[in-house]
């Protein structure tokens, strides 16, 4: 594989975290300059991530090595077509970010705004570090900078509420990373390289129960984020945090980064082969299938809308492991697309939530009734949003789950085409029922009945997310060529063919 | 040259320490310049001998010019090179911070503060740089007796504190003496290169193995390793700050020094690991010093004494490394030595900086803190999350090698015991962070953006500011180095034959 040496990869997480910098010290005294470095340094990171996708799309990997600390431990990003992946889906979503960020906090008038920005910087810089780098220490690295940096956003509300759900999210997410911390010097010990390999590069290094203990360790620490159950607990606790956050971190980055840790793990360490000669694939199929449906019943039984939300996470992020795990061609197409489209889809209706929150005060789906008339924008977005997410065509949904149920079939395991159709059900059953009170129902006596939407700089981003879900679905590969990118990806881990 | 900076490094400050006692009569303010300059002499001749160990290799230093064995022999290899740069840089950096801090805890003793601040510092580098066992007790001394008097001279409870470790502190030093002894009687020689020479012939012989027992006991005593660190807890918290800033990352790492010399330079490793079961029995005691002085830090209130518990922790990393006995294990071990000097000095010279400015350590009376003290909250804030392993800082990389060396051993147990120890790190630091930077608004401030009590910026002053936000750089700069440091030093302070 060709590989071309460039600092492009670097820049691309240095630029936020320099502007991380420059906003904490700009301050409160000048509002309007902190955010515009919020904005230039979105705007700077995503021309600098698009402008690597031809090469990625040539077939090409780009590598930069900042240091080397012994042997074959290294900090190095390393872009394949996976990575990049992740990284236009980050860096794009954050821009929409950025705007409603500031539409939100400034609608709210929130306290302590210059940590929110600071950190939410920090956060994008630790993702897309996730996402190019080249091993699993420099892996390691990041992730738990991104969780380090998460913190302050959890408990940005500074009540008890929100102390309590950082304190869970941090003993969850540490722990995490301590088991992850030694799985990683394990395989170090074992083989001495971390590298990732399209199709795995543990085969033949150890014994099998040793492979397996490790493949649980990794899992478990990758699937923390991801929220993977059992270890899901703090994903629906920690929705205290700011709607945006909630939107970019607990929809886009941080949990993608559990889901992208978790697909390295299957695909880039252990890889198919290995995978089914340990015979462990099943058995993950089957786990992540448990979270995939419980997580749909739980959802089911939420009002605070947020939470709801969350359960839906925790349900879509689970359907991109099985996709991954039952090893597949279009299984695994399935999956990775389906990591960009559940981007698109979650951010929209989070940004929805948080503007009903903004401008309505209103947390619960049981305080929607007749919203539609009020918002049509904000409940239009989340229409074509849960529409997408329920798998109905055209929406970007129905082509991820479509390549997953072809692949349930390519696998020979009909069990699992029932878990992704069964998820559908349940994700019909919990959103159009707020469709359904928001548009159709009468209106509660504080909804106005003309048109008073959220702030413009909320509304017009969660309304351009939301056409990317109808674009997405119709034109799969288009403005980001998602689908080339995820194609090349499973071409690399399949081999030639 | 290089041999001019090796006797510079201890003649230096031991004269200059002489002479504080004679400015002060004169003038009582100019023993602060004086002492500062003078610790710039050790530090820059020390950097001198680390480039010369680096370009050539290790060479002697003839203390008199006196031949070995007989003469007193400087031993200047990669290690105490090393060793050598830490201790004289974070002393430099205690003395430039401890001006505030001591006129305003012990106005009155300004002059014997310097005085023996500087001769602490010079046993402490004496340790080190020696290649001569007898004379490594005489500088154990030196830095005992003055430690026992510095710490003797903070607040309530001190001179109970002192006083107690003076006694087990004697007690160890007599253990090491008569580590001393039995090796004078069995072989006839001091010097460490002459012995280790001499001993394989004779290693078991039963005064041989009496010898090293004493001296692991002794080292043992004086690094603080559970169960004979019960001296450490009091006589460190109640120390002045600035005291405590000096001896609670340098002490123990230099027994922990003094421990890594004799195992590994006077005794062959071989030795060591083979003959006699002895790093079983420390990686064990290193893993109940773990989990005994995090469960201590939990239930302390008073952060100060928090740390000092932390310090007893951290002794136990560094035992774990060298009780691994193999290359990755001890490389972890000697960074963990640079690491958590860096990190410790760095949260005790917090830690008088709060006292400093507000008169609290307790950690729930942090409130505000960070928009009183920004910078110093900052610097604690990432040394704290150094400490508890969060990658590039240095912590992390000191675990990763000690972890990785106990996964190379097959201890299992210590491995699992270094994770559970970020853990509880972990629930330590954060703690502390929560009550600074996040306890609970009052309802009616929690959503009107800025128009709370306005909160004044009172942060401490520069000259213990400005070590503070060095020593937290190095936290990361360390992080992001280390590749470099163990691939330029460490990896010649390992025995070859690991």
């Amino acid at each position: 594989m060709d590989v071309l040496y460039s600092s492009r990869p670097l820049w691309a997480v240095l630029v936020s975290m320099i502007a991380a910098f420059l906003i904490l010290a700009t301050g409160e005294r000048n509002r309007n300059l902190r955010e515009s470095w919020t904005i230039l340094a979105a705007l700077a990171k995503f021309l600098i991530v698009f402008s690597m996708i031809p090469v990625i799309l040539q077939g090409k990997v780009i590598e930069y090595t900042i240091v080397t600390f012994y042997p074959g431990l290294l900090l190095q990003f390393r872009i394949d077509a996976f990575g990049m992946l992740f990284g236009v889906i980050a860096s794009s979503l954050w821009i929409a970010t950025s705007f409603y960020s500031i539409g939100y906090v400034r609608g709210l008038n929130e306290h302590a705004q210059t940590r929110y920005f600071f950190a939410f910087a920090m956060c994008l810089s630790s993702t897309i570090g996730i996402a190019f780098s080249a091993n699993l220490l420099t892996f390691l690295v990041f992730y738990e900078i991104l969780t380090i940096a998460t913190y302050p956003l959890v408990i940005h509300k500074e009540s008890k509420e929100g102390i309590i759900g950082g304190r869970k999210y941090l003993v969850y997410t540490l722990t995490a990373g301590c088991v992850l911390l030694f799985a990683i010097a394990m395989i170090y010990h074992m083989t001495g390289t971390l590298d990732f390999k399209a199709g795995g590069f543990l085969e033949g290094s150890g014994s099998s129960s040793v492979l397996i203990m490790l493949f649980a360790m990794l899992i478990f620490g990758f699937g923390v984020k991801a929220g993977l159950m059992p270890m899901h607990e703090w994903l629906p606790t920690a929705m205290v945090a700011p709607t945006p956050v909630s939107a970019l971190l607990h929809a886009v980055a941080v949990v993608k980064a559990g889901v992208f840790g978790c697909l390295r793990v299957i695909l880039y360490v252990f890889g198919p082969t290995l995978l089914h000669d340990l015979g462990i694939w099943l058995i993950m199929a089957y786990i992540a299938s448990f979270t995939v449906v419980v997580a749909g019943f739980l959802a089911l039984g939420q009002d605070h809308l947020k939470r709801r939300l969350a359960f839906s996470t925790i349900n879509n992020l689970a359907l991109i492991v099985v996709g991954a795990v039952l090893l597949t061609k279009s299984s695994m197409t399935g999956g990775i697309i389906h990591m960009a489209n559940h981007a698109f889809m979650k951010i929209t209706l989070f940004f929805c939530a948080g503007a009903l929150h903004v401008k309505m005060h209103k947390d619960y789906v049981s305080q929607l009734d007749g919203i539609g008339r009020q918002m049509p924008l904000t409940m239009g977005a989340f229409a074509l949003a849960a529409i997408g997410l329920s798998g109905i065509p055209p929406m970007s949904g129905f082509i991820s789950k479509w390549f997953l149920c072809l692949g349930a079939l390519e696998a020979n395991q009909i069990i699992f085409l029932f878990v992704f159709l069964t998820s559908a059900m349940l994700d019909v059953a919990f959103f159009f029922p707020i469709i359904y009170n928001s548009f159709f129902k009468k209106p509660m006596d504080d909804v106005a009945t003309h048109f008073d939407e959220a702030p413009m700089l909320m509304v017009i981003p969660l309304v351009i997310t939301a056409l990317f879900t109808i674009i997405f679905g119709i034109v799969p590969d288009a403005f980001f060529r998602f689908f080339s990118i995820t194609s090349l990806a499973v071409q690399n881990i399949m081999g030639v063919g | 040259m290089a041999e001019q900076f090796a006797a510079l490094v201890i003649v230096v400050p031991l004269i200059a320490s002489l002479f504080v006692p004679l400015i002060g009569w004169w003038k009582k303010e100019l023993c602060y310049p004086w002492v500062v300059a003078v610790l710039v002499v050790p530090l820059i001749s020390s950097l001198g001998v680390l480039n010369t160990v680096m370009t050539t290799g290790k060479f002697s230093y003839r203390l008199g010019g006196w031949a070995p064995p007989w003469g007193i022999e400087y031993m200047l290899d990669h290690l105490s090179a090393f060793v050598l740069v830490i201790v004289s840089f974070i002393s430099l950096i205690v003395a430039i911070y401890a001006k505030k801090s001591v006129e305003d805890e012990l106005p009155e003793k300004t002059v014997p503060f310097y005085t023996l601040f500087l001769l602490l510092v010079t046993g402490l580098l004496g340790i080190v740089i020696t290649g001569d066992v007898f004379n490594l007790f005489v500088f154990l001394e030196i830095s005992a007796l003055s430690c026992y008097a510095l710490i003797a001279i903070g607040e309530e409870g001190a001179p109970i504190a002192a006083f107690n470790y003076i006694i087990i502190g004697t007690i160890g030093a007599c253990f090491y003496l008569l580590g001393v002894g039995y090796l004078y009687i069995a072989t006839g020689s001091l010097n460490m290169a002459d012995l280790a020479n001499i001993l394989p012939d004779l290693y078991h012989s039963k005064v041989i193995l009496i010898a090293f027992a004493f001296f692991t006991v002794g080292v043992a005593v004086k690094a603080g390793l559970f169960p004979l660190h019960v001296w450490l807890p009091d006589a460190y918290c109640t120390a002045p700050s600035a005291v405590s800033a000096l001896i609670a990352p340098l002490m123990t790492k230099v027994a922990a020094y003094v421990m890594i010399r004799v195992m590994f330079t006077v005794f062959q490793p071989h030795f060591s690991v083979d003959i006699v079961p002895v790093f079983a029995i420390l990686g064990w005691l290193a893993v109940f010093a773990i989990f005994f002085g995090g469960i201590k830090a939990l239930a302390q209130t008073d952060l100060k004494r928090m740390l000092v518990y932390i310090v007893v922790a951290e002794v136990g990393y560094i035992v774990i490394g060298v009780s691994v006995a193999n290359r990755m294990g001890l490389t972890g071990a000697v960074l963990h030595i640079m690491n958590d000097a860096v990190m410790m000095a760095c949260l005790f010279l917090v830690v008088g900086a709060i006292f400093y400015k507000t008169g609290t350590r307790d950690i729930h009376q942090l409130r505000y803190l960070n928009k009183k003290m920004p910078f110093t909250m900052a610097a604690f804030t990432i040394t704290a999350l150094s400490m508890v392993g969060i990658p590039p800082a240095c912590g992390f990389f000191s675990k990763w090698y000690l972890i990785l060396g106990s996964i190379e051993a097959g201890q299992w147990v210590w491995a699992a015991t270094l994770l559970c120890s970020s853990l509880i790190n972990a629930v330590l630091f954060f703690r502390v962070i929560e009550c600074a930077y996040f306890k609970p608004m009052e309802p009616a401030y929690a959503h009107d953006g800025g128009t709370h009590e306005e909160i004044q910026r009172d942060e401490a002053p520069l000259t213990m500011l400005v070590p503070i936000v060095i020593m937290a750089a190095g936290v990361i700069l360390l992080g992001l180095f280390s590749g470099n440091i163990i691939s330029s030093v460490i990896q010649f302070a390992v025995p070859a034959s690991f």
